[in-house]
C-alpha cells in the first residue's frame, strides 16, 4: 500500500525570510512612508523631466509678461518674477540643484562618516579617542558660520557648496556607525577572520561594513533633509549658487523681497521645499521602523 | 563637581583652539590685501600700514598677535567699514541677538515643557494630537518659510505687528522674531520632553509611588519630572547650535541689526576680519552654552560620574 512520504522539515517550514525583504515589507506597510516615497520620486522626476517640455527657459525673459501672477496665458503656471522669467521652469531647475546638492552631499558625508566611525570603531585605542575627539570638536561649532566663512573666502562654487555642507553633516552617522562597529567587533566571525589572517583593512572593509548597511540607510535618509535644508538656508542668505541659476533657497530669498505685491513668488518655491523636506522626514521615519530591530 | 567642571573647562579648548585656528588660515589664503585699494599708496605708506598692523611679521608671528589680542578680547579691525573695529560693531549687535536669542530659548523651554508634560499626561487626546502636529510642522517647515508665513499673517492681512525693522526695540518689532525662533525651539523640546515623560511614567518607580497612592501631581512633579527632563537638557546643546543657524535667518528676513546680518553682510561684502572676528566670538558663546548644557546634565543626572 502506497504511503504518502512524510515531508521533511523544510518543506514544511514557510520560506526563508531575509532581513531585507522583511524591512521592505515593513516599509510597504507605513503607508506614510509609502506615499511620501512617491510624492518625493515624483518631485525628482518632474524637476528632472520638467525643463525640457516647458516652452520656455529658466534663464528666457518673457517681455511682454513680467511680474504677473499664475495664469494660463502662455503657460505662466506659477507666474512669472519681475525679469518675466517663467517661475513653473525656475522653480523645477531650482529642485534640480537643490535634490543635486542634496544627492551628492549626502553621498559625501555618508562616505566620510562611515569611513571614519568604521575605522575608529575597529581600530580603537588612542585613534579611536583622537577621531572621535574631532567629531565632538565639529559638533560644537556653529557650522553654518563656519559655511558662510567659506562661501566668503573661496566663492561661490557648486561643488564648493556640496563640500562644505558635507563637512558638517556626516558626524551623526560617523557615531553612529563606530558604535555599531565596536559590538560588530566582538562577534565570532571576525574573530575568525583575525585568525586566518585577514588584514585589518579588510576586515574593516568585507566583513565589518556590510554589517552596518542598516544602520547606514536610517541614517543616509535622516541626513537628506538636513542637508537639503542647509543647501537652501545658503541659498536664502545670498551665498549659494549664483545668478541666472538658482535654487528652491535662492527663489524663496527673492520671493521673500517682492511677498507684498507678488505672493507666488515666494509660495510656490517655499511649498515645494517644504513638501520635500516633509516627505524625507517621514521616508526616513519609515526605514528607520523598517530597519531598526529594536522596533520589532 | 568641581573637578569634573574644570576637566570640561579645559575640554573646550582644543575646539575653540582649532576654529581660530583654521579660520585664520583661511582667511590668510584669500588673494588680495586689506590695502589693496583703487587709489595707489606711496611703497612708503604701505610700509608703514603694514607695519602697524604686524602684516609685515611672518605668519606665525601674525598669528600669536591675533591670538594675543583675542585673550584681550580684541577681534581686531573692520576691513571694509573704516574707522570701526569689529568690536564696535559686535558692541552695537550683540545685544540685538541675546534679545532675541534669549527670550525665545526661554519661552520656548519653558512653554515647550509644561506642553510636553500637558500631552504626555494626556497621551492620544486632541490636546496630544494638536501638539504633535503643531511641532511636526515646527520641526519640518524650514524657518525662512515660517517667517514669511507669520508676516503675511499679522504683517499684511491683521496689520497688528511691523513687517521687519528693529526701531530701538520697541516691543512691537520684537514679537514677530521671537515667535518664530520660539516656535521652532518649542517643536523639539516639547516632542522630546512629550517623549521622554511617557517613558518615565511607565517605569517601574512610577507604579511603584501609584500603587503608594500618592496624587498624580506629586508623582509627575517630584518622581517624573527629574529623569524626564535629561534627554531636555542634553538636547539643549544642539539645539543651541540650531537655532544660531534660525537666529541668522530671522535677523536677515526681519533685518534686525544683529550679529547674524552682520555676519551675511559681511560676508556679501567680503568683510574678512568681521566674518572672522563674528565666527570666533559665535564659537566661543556655542562653545560656551555647550558647557554649560553638559554641567547641567551632570547636576541632572546621577548616573553621570565625575
Amino acid at each position: 500500500m502506497p504511503y504518502s512520504i512524510p515531508k521533511s522539515a523544510i518543506e514544511i517550514a514557510p520560506p526563508p525570510r531575509s532581513p531585507w525583504l522583511d524591512a521592505r515589507q515593513r516599509f510597504m506597510r507605513n503607508r506614510a512612508a509609502v506615499i511620501s516615497l512617491a510624492i518625493m520620486v515624483m518631485i525628482a522626476l518632474v524637476c528632472l523631466v520638467g525643463p525640457w517640455l516647458s516652452p520656455h527657459a529658466y534663464d528666457d525673459t518673457d517681455w511682454n509678461q513680467m511680474g504677473i501672477g499664475p495664469t494660463w496665458d502662455h503657460w505662466h503656471l506659477f507666474g512669472t518674477d519681475e525679469l518675466g522669467r517663467d517661475l513653473l521652469v525656475r522653480t523645477l531647475i531650482g529642485g534640480r540643484i537643490s535634490l543635486t546638492v542634496g544627492v551628492l552631499a549626502t553621498l559625501v558625508s555618508v562616505l566620510l562618516g562611515v569611513a571614519w566611525g568604521s575605522v575608529a570603531g575597529f581600530v580603537g585605542g588612542k585613534i579611536d579617542a583622537f577621531m572621535m575627539r574631532i567629531v565632538d570638536i565639529l559638533y560644537a561649532i556653529p557650522y553654518l558660520l563656519i559655511a558662510i566663512m567659506m562661501v566668503t573666502i573661496l566663492g561661490r562654487d557648486f561643488y564648493l557648496v556640496v563640500l562644505t555642507i558635507s563637512a558638517f553633516s556626516w558626524m551623526d552617522m560617523a557615531r553612529v556607525v563606530r558604535g555599531q562597529t565596536l559590538s560588530i567587533k566582538s562577534k565570532e566571525y571576525i574573530e575568525a577572520a583575525r585568525a586566518i589572517g585577514v588584514p585589518t583593512y579588510r576586515i574593516i572593509f568585507s566583513h565589518v561594513v556590510p554589517n552596518l548597511l542598516g544602520i547606514v540607510v536610517i541614517y543616509t535618509s535622516i541626513t537628506v533633509p538636513g542637508v537639503i535644508l542647509t543647501e537652501s538656508v545658503l541659498s536664502f542668505l545670498g551665498l549659494g549658487v549664483q545668478e541666472p541659476m538658482t535654487s528652491w533657497g535662492v527663489l524663496i530669498h527673492d520671493g521673500a523681497n517682492v511677498m507684498e505685491s507678488s505672493p507666488w513668488m515666494i509660495w510656490f518655491p517655499g511649498a515645494a521645499l517644504t513638501l520635500t523636506l516633509y516627505c524625507a522626514n517621514f521616508l526616513g521615519d519609515g526605514m528607520r521602523d523598517a530597519l531598526d530591530p529594536k522596533t520589532r | 563637581m568641581w573637578k569634573y567642571t574644570l576637566r570640561r573647562i579645559l575640554a573646550t579648548l582644543p575646539t575653540l583652539l582649532t576654529v581660530i585656528t583654521v579660520c585664520y588660515l583661511m582667511l590668510h589664503m584669500t588673494p588680495g590685501g586689506p590695502f589693496d585699494s583703487e587709489r595707489k599708496v606711496s611703497a612708503a605708506v604701505l610700509a608703514n600700514l603694514q607695519a602697524k598692523y604686524h602684516l609685515d611679521l611672518p605668519l606665525w608671528q601674525q598669528y600669536l598677535f591675533y591670538l594675543n589680542n583675542l585673550l584681550h578680547g580684541d577681534l581686531g579691525a573692520s576691513f571694509r567699514y573704516a574707522d570701526w573695529s569689529v568690536n564696535d560693531l559686535v558692541a552695537k549687535a550683540l545685544p540685538v541677538s541675546l534679545l532675541i536669542g534669549g527670550l525665545s530659548m526661554l519661552i520656548a523651554v519653558i512653554a515647550g515643557v509644561l506642553l510636553g508634560i500637558w500631552a504626555a499626561l494626556r497621551q492620544n487626546s486632541w490636546v496630544d494630537h494638536t501638539l504633535m502636529v503643531f511641532c511636526n510642522i515646527g520641526g519640518s517647515v524650514p524657518s525662512f518659510v515660517i517667517g514669511p508665513l507669520l508676516v503675511t499673517v499679522f504683517a499684511l492681512w491683521l496689520h497688528w505687528l511691523p513687517s521687519g525693522g528693529w526701531n530701538e526695540g520697541e516691543w512691537r518689532f520684537v514679537v514677530l522674531p521671537v515667535t518664530l525662533l520660539a516656535v521652532i525651539n518649542l517643536s523639539t523640546v516639547g516632542r522630546v520632553m512629550r517623549g521622554s515623560l511617557i517613558e518615565v511614567l511607565s517605569s517601574t518607580f512610577i507604579l511603584a509611588a501609584r500603587a503608594k497612592g500618592l496624587p498624580v501631581s506629586t508623582i509627575v512633579l517630584r518622581h517624573a519630572l527629574r529623569p524626564a527632563l535629561i534627554p531636555v537638557v542634553s538636547v539643549l546643546g544642539p539645539l543651541a547650535i540650531s537655532s544660531i543657524t534660525a537666529a541668522v535667518v530671522t535677523e536677515t528676513w526681519f533685518s534686525l541689526p544683529g550679529l547674524g546680518k552682520l555676519i551675511v553682510n559681511g560676508a556679501s561684502n567680503r568683510d574678512y576680519t568681521l566674518v572672522l572676528g563674528l565666527v570666533v566670538l559665535v564659537t566661543f558663546v556655542a562653545v560656551l552654552l555647550n558647557l554649560l548644557v553638559d554641567l547641567a546634565y551632570a547636576l541632572l543626572d546621577p548616573k553621570i560620574r565625575y
